[in-house]
């Protein structure tokens, strides 16, 4: 699962849906896998706008990922220098949004405590039917 | 026809053996890329986009997502749900580019608000019909479902649902519930009454850049012709059905000629369907 992704997961419960807690969902014993992906700058572009970036600084701080600005960038930034690629900014967010995967562990939530178990790749959202 | 869905669970319908059959059936590999395709232009994205696909399954509908060109808009980004483990294991196997999660869409989408500008599901709702346990209702299943959805998506963002409905009652069922939700919808049907008639529910969100109501949807359509559609009047010449194909590729010349910009014609044009609501 994409880094990216998330940054929009939230827990299924319904008895969370009004929770601040319930996202995002925090990495517990994960491992990370780089899998290598197209460049896709308009995505990019389109995507940095709806990323809620303080969840993003803080899924880093948890997984021990270099930090990142305290602030999300414009979206002009992704298309600036020279050649209107962006330069390093935009090759670091592709890496760490559509390359930086977790291959296995948990997703845990901050306000009910469930844990969705994540096997390659593929989180578990299934919910016992007294949960939904 | 046989429907699955009335003898077994689609996570065990659709077990090892039946995902694998399913996956590598050139026939059925032809059908759900020519409906991805359909539903594909029925959203007319114009740039790369995050997209849902709900019974995503082995990741047929997906990975056609991940390869239009960026002449056409795309490649699109896209996370797929399904409640079949031995789907996903194959779609695994086949190295589908967009993120995977077993999930029951009648649980409900586990995503923040104006996550996707965009959802796909093919083949699937029809499935969400059925309820999996006596503690739940089919109706209950729809509504988290569409709620779901509905709250997933940005303003100004769609969905399209291919679906297989048994009969009138259920196409009903199923698109009230999206309504009901809040979504604008319309029913589009391909080729009605034949073997291979084909059901697309088209949503919208409202708000956004896009016109949210479904008369914008049908506007934008690469094949509805709208000039002739809701004014009526004029002639039909002897030889011709009003609406049908020959009056409007007629239609279209005249148009042309007033210098009125009209859609090309397609394999589509004036293809029988039907758009409610
Ligand atoms: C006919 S397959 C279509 C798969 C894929 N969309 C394609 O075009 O090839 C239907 C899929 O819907 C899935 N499905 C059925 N009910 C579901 C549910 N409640 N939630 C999620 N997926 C479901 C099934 O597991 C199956 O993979
Ligand atoms: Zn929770």
């Amino acid at each position: 699962m994409k880094l990216l992704t998330l940054n929009f997961l939230t827990c299924a419960r319904r008895a969370c849906k009004s929770s601040a807690d319930a996202f995002p969902l925090h990495p517990r014993d994960v491992e990370l896998e780089i899998v290598e992906a197209e460049p896709n700058p308009s995505f990019l572009s389109n995507i940095l706008p709806r990323l809620e970036w303080p969840a993003l600084v803080t899924l880093c701080a948890e997984l021990g990922l270099p930090g990142l600005p305290g602030e999300a960038p414009e979206v002009a930034e992704l298309t600036a220098g020279e050649d209107g690629k962006g330069g390093k900014l935009a090759e670091d967010l592709h890496r760490l949004l559509l390359e930086t995967t977790v291959k296995e562990g948990a997703l845990v939530c901050g306000s009910c405590g469930h844990e969705y178990r994540v096997k390659e790749g593929i989180a578990n959202f299934l919910l016992p039917s007294h949960l939904v | 026809m046989s429907r699955p869905e009335d003898h077994l669970p689609p996570d065990l319908f659709y077990n090892d053996a039946e995902s694998r059959k399913y996956t590598t059936s050139s026939r059925i590999q032809h059908i759900q890329s020519s409906m991805t395709h359909r539903a594909l232009s029925l959203l007319s994205l114009s740039s790369p986009s995050l997209i849902l696909d709900i019974g995503c399954g082995s990741g047929l509908s997906g990975s056609i997502l991940s390869s239009v060109a960026p002449e056409d808009g795309g490649p699109h980004v896209w996370i797929g749900l399904d409640i079949s483990e031995s789907m996903l294991g194959v779609a695994l196997e086949r190295e589908v580019e967009g993120d995977l999660f077993l999930a029951d869409a009648g649980q409900g989408v586990p995503f923040r608000p104006g996550t996707f500008d965009a959802a796909i599901s093919i083949s699937a709702v029809q499935w969400l019909c059925n309820a999996e346990s006596s503690e739940e209702s089919a109706q209950g299943r729809l509504t988290r479902f569409f709620n779901g959805l509905y709250a997933s998506l940005r303003r100004g963002g769609r969905a399209v649902c291919q679906f297989y409905p048994r009969n009138e009652e259920q196409k009903r069922m199923v698109s009230s519930a999206a309504i009901r939700a809040g979504f604008g919808a319309g029913l589009l049907e391909d080729d009605p009454g034949t073997k291979s008639a084909k059901t697309y529910l088209v949503l919208t969100v409202g708000g956004g850049e896009l016109a949210g109501d479904i008369t914008g949807v049908v506007e934008g359509l690469d094949d509805v012709d709208v000039v002739d559609g809701r004014r009526g009047g004029g002639k039909v010449k002897r030889g011709e059905r009003k609406g049908g194909k020959a009056w409007i590729i007629r239609k279209k010349e005249q148009m042309e000629r007033k210098g009125k910009v009209v859609k090309p014609n397609s394999k589509y044009t004036g293809r029988k369907r039907k758009i409610a609501f």
